[in-house]
């Protein structure tokens, strides 16, 4: 089978003629039946009224009930009453106007079904033709085809005269240089822990525990700069295990990363940078909430399961004089993410 | 009453003095709509639309777009003295100070969810009827572009108030946005005016989200209503029903008054549920801070697909010379993201393709008369499902006391297992479905009434259904495959393009090839003529041994 164009055609075509005709209308009780049409005029006008009432309930609620008053309702909690009342008057009045409407329609309003033909879509072979012509005209007029040099520089400034537009977007941000290689921390940098700003020693931490801790100084540097950037990389895991559950660590040849049994490990996830801190003591897995990539800390924080392709990066640490916990330098390779530049 | 319907009549008149009003309304005020509940579909995604705009205007009144930093020292107790960006203080003011405030939030939340139910729903529904057949296509195309725009659109919505749920979903969209060979770092410092978190991009953001997107998508929906009008609606088969008229109600009164009525439903509705469900509480999330994560944390249902494909890639990643390609995130965020969107656009042009089919199309296909079709879709659903249910794998894994590594080898397996034998079940289905129509308009349907015969035989009477029904079966199409196409034409010349004929060819013996003829007249006529026979038959047997004729015999 072919269509007009000689094309291939899988199909078949529809007749046009209706194998069946419409089946008649058949009348509803409202179009027989007086009484239920004034039933039915009744309920369409009461789900009207009641939305006005509604409405006017809204405005007691909006004016009576203080915005931080809650209610407690048994079993399903402590609410706000006022978005309780203002959202019940409000979405009951709104919706009222609407099964209102949709009853008046159906019930009172005509269900004849009716016939309309459809018309063919494109334009008429006269009304092409037509615009052919004038769009030739018109084209020869310009003499865009035969002045090859205005087309030709018209074409040249069009290509180019978006570019500016290009360039503005340059200053959206700076280039990302080395910034994404290190961090604040550095030599002799303090541990803290996190929420409290205390500076740990060794002892305040036991076998099997694991505490979020940052860089000393975080704060000012945050308020400093007004972002949480540095907070972004520099948030580390400490967790002490008895030296002997250590099979590995990072510490390259001739070098001690950990400090009896502590290690330090990046707390920002190398698959796409959530912060961990969930920990299974027993097995010394580390578990990123987001996609569950899971790192052994006993093992130079290996990747042993999930869609992270990267050890956790894990930072140097010893202690100070004084005997506090302190950074023996920033992290040797990026933390977070992997990025191109990466390698 | 008069006043007003006098009045419409006076502005009218004084505008048509000024514009051609009254040939605008002649033409489109008695338009014809067929009805049919699936067509509330696309109604429903409209109205949340219009719903989520009217919202979203309030809250940008009292909604502060930055990320500088304060102490908070409103009403919410348990989050005083604490630092927090002011987008998220503005939000939680709008949820604790203002009255109203709360249910408004609450409603554009929900409204953005219905949103995304809707047009996933009303996609499907285009999908196995066939809708986006010429003349159509363009206007799945804008659907599909439109459901992208809204997908982005509303994880930039749920990531302005930066709560810590919806913080972390940033840092997360950040790290796939650095995973991009080549120019991802670059791309990402550019977005996010430096490093991650940096202080630009909530009010970059909101821009994005109150203006460039709403300001497409209203543009897209006019164009796609536009042709909605232009085209006039699809109408399913049925008596009556041909492919050149349309038949149903005129736009003027009737669905003034339906769908007018139906957008209040949808707003009345979507208020009753933020009056009574709580969504997005943020408050309980606490601001976000980069180095804290709530466990379990989901983004909203839509994107989760997303985050299920995230969760089930194998870690692979390579490293050459100095550059690393991130295998594990590029792949699942962004190439098949890219595909799927490549391939979900496209859809119409390469089944057009495939069928050869290029005459206009106005009666909906009957979902189970495209077998494959049919077959895909559901295997998409099937694809889509395992995602999502891998995209809360921990939580189930918890709820059913499951591990998660079973749940993720359950997922990289099932995901290439399960959708080719969902394809193939849904395809058994249609064409036994298919089998069915054409025994029921050869035998009638089995009325489940049986009839004892004097000899001792039970039989069950066939009755003949109805002629809508009738005419609802016939509507299908009698389809052949495309042939194979000759080697060489007639003077032995290599027939041009011959690979791509020959695939086509054989694509198209897919796609039609288990079809089940329809019934000629032909041979309707004839399993009528033996009806008659056999009734003949069955009524001489009952009479002879000195029955009655049961009044249901056919
Ligand atoms: C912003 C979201 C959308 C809105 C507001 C919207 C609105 C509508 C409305 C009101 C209709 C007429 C009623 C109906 O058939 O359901 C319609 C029809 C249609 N929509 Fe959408 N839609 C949206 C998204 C989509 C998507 C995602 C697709 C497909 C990818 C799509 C493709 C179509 C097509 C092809 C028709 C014509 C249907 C026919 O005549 O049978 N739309 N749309
Ligand atoms: S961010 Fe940790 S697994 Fe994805």
């Amino acid at each position: 089978m072919s269509d007009s164009q000689g094309k291939d055609l899988a199909t078949v075509e529809h007749g046009e003629a209706p194998l069946y005709p419409l089946p008649p209308h058949r009348p509803r009780t409202t179009d027989t039946d007086p009484r239920a049409a004034r039933r039915a005029q009744r309920q369409v006008a009461t789900q009207f009224a009641l939305s006005a009432v509604l409405t006017v309930g809204f405005f007691v609620a909006y004016w009576v009930v203080p915005v931080d008053q809650t209610v407690e309702l048994g079993p399903f909690g402590v609410w706000s009453l006022s978005n309780l009342l203002l959202g019940l008057t409000l979405g009951g009045a709104i919706l009222l106007i609407g099964t209102g409407a949709i009853h008046w329609a159906k019930k009172l309003m005509s269900d004849e079904e009716i016939v309309d033909e459809r018309h063919p879509l494109g334009s008429p072979e006269e009304d092409r033709a037509a615009a052919k012509e004038m769009f030739d005209t018109g084209l020869a007029e310009s003499g865009f085809a035969e002045r090859k040099i205005v087309r030709r520089s018209l074409i040249g400034a069009l290509l180019l005269f978006p570019l500016p537009f290009i360039a503005f977007l340059r200053d959206m941000g700076p280039m990302p240089g080395t910034s994404l290689r290190n961090t604040i921390w550095k030599k002799g940098t303090r541990i803290v822990v996190d929420v409290s700003g205390q500076p740990l020693r060794p002892e305040d931490l036991q076998v099997g525990t694991l505490v979020s801790a940052s860089p000393e100084g975080l704060d000012e540097i945050q308020e400093e700069e007004g972002t949480q950037n540095a907070r972004a990389k520099a948030s580390i895991i400490l967790v002490r295990m008895s030296p002997d559950e250590i099979r590995s660590d990072q510490s390259p040849e001739g070098e001690t990363w950990a400090y009896e049994g502590i290690l330090a490990y990046s707390k920002i996830c190398t698959h796409v940078g959530c912060p961990i801190a969930l920990y299974q003591r027993r097995t010394h897995h580390l578990l990123c909430p987001c996609h569950q990539s899971t790192f052994d800390l006993a093992d130079s924080g290996n990747v042993v399961f999930g869609p992270a392709a990267r050890r956790m990066p894990q930072l140097p640490i010893t202690v100070d004089d004084e005997g506090y916990l302190v950074a023996q330098s920033d992290f040797t390779q990026p933390v977070g993410p992997s990025f191109w530049e990466r390698g | 009453m008069s006043i007003i319907v006098n009045e419409a009549g006076k502005a009218i008149s004084r505008a048509d003095q000024r514009m051609p009003i009254s040939s605008l309304l002649k033409a489109n005020m008695r338009k014809i709509f067929p009805d049919h509940w699936s067509f509330m579909l696309g109604e429903i995604a409209l109205y949340s639309f219009i719903i989520l705009m009217l919202t979203g205007v309030y809250l940008t009144v009292w909604f502060k777009p930055s990320m500088a930093e304060i102490i908070y020292a409103g009403s919410y107790e348990p989050l005083v003295g604490i630092h927090m960006s002011e987008a998220y203080a503005s939000t939680l003011d709008i949820s604790f100070e203002v009255r109203g405030g709360l249910l408004i939030r609450q409603i554009h939340h929900w409204a953005a969810l219905f949103f995304m139910a809707a047009m996933i729903v009303h996609m499907f529904r285009i999908f196995f009827t066939g809708a986006f057949r010429k003349p159509r296509e363009l206007n799945w195309v804008i659907g599909a572009s439109m459901f992208l725009i809204v997908l982005l659109e509303g994880f930039a919505g749920y990531s302005l108030p930066d709560d810590l749920l919806s913080g972390v979903g940033v840092r997360i969209v950040a790290g796939i946005v650095e995973a991009i060979p080549v120019v991802g770092t670059y791309l990402m410092f550019f977005i996010f005016g430096g490093e991650f978190p940096g202080n630009d991009f909530i009010s970059r953001l909101y821009t994005f989200h109150v203006l460039l997107m709403p300001g497409i998508l209203l543009a897209l929906i006019g164009i796609h209503l536009v042709l909605i009008f232009y085209h006039k609606h699809t109408q399913y088969p049925g008596a009556g029903r041909t492919n050149t008229n349309v038949v149903g109600y005129p736009l003027f009164p009737v669905y003034v008054a339906k769908a007018g009525g139906f957008f209040f439903v949808v707003f009345g509705v979507t208020t009753l549920i933020a009056a009574l469900v709580t969504i997005n509480p943020v408050w309980n999330y606490g601001p976000y801070v980069p180095d804290q994560v709530t466990a379990g944390s989901q983004p909203d249902w839509y994107i989760g697909f997303l985050d299920g494909m995230l969760r089930a890639m194998p870690n692979w990643e390579t490293v050459i010379g100095s550059y690393t390609i991130s295998w594990n995130i590029f792949l699942p965020g962004v190439v098949m993201p890219g595909i799927l969107t490549f391939a979900l656009i496209l859809y119409p042009f390469i089944e057009g393709w495939i069928t050869g089919d290029e005459r206009e199309h106005h009666i909906l296909d009957r979902p189970r008369n495209r077998p494959v079709r049919t077959g895909i879709g559901a295997a998409v659903i099937a694809f889509y499902g395992i995602l999502v249910i891998n995209g809360a794998n921990d939580v189930i894994a918890i709820t059913f006391n499951l591990s998660i590594n079973q749940l993720i080898w359950f997922t990289r397996i099932g995901i290439f297992v399960v959708p080719p034998l969902v394809f193939w079940a849904t395809h058994r289905f249609c064409i036994g479905l298919q089998r069915r129509d054409r025994e029921k308009l050869l035998h009638g349907y089995e009325s489940g009434e049986v009839l004892r015969l004097p000899h001792g035989e039970f039989i069950e009477i066939h009755k003949p259904i109805s002629d809508e029904e009738k005419a609802v079966i016939l509507a299908k199409e009698a389809i052949a495959p495309l042939p194979a196409p000759p080697e060489t034409d007639e003077n032995g010349v290599a027939t041009p393009g011959l690979r791509g004929k020959r695939l086509r060819a054989r694509l198209s013996r897919l796609y039609f090839g288990d079809d089940v003829a329809t019934p000629t007249p032909a041979e309707i006529a004839e399993a009528e003529h033996h009806a008659h026979e056999l009734h003949d038959h069955e009524v001489a047997e009952l009479e002879s041994a000195g029955k009655d004729v049961p009044a249901n015999l056919p």
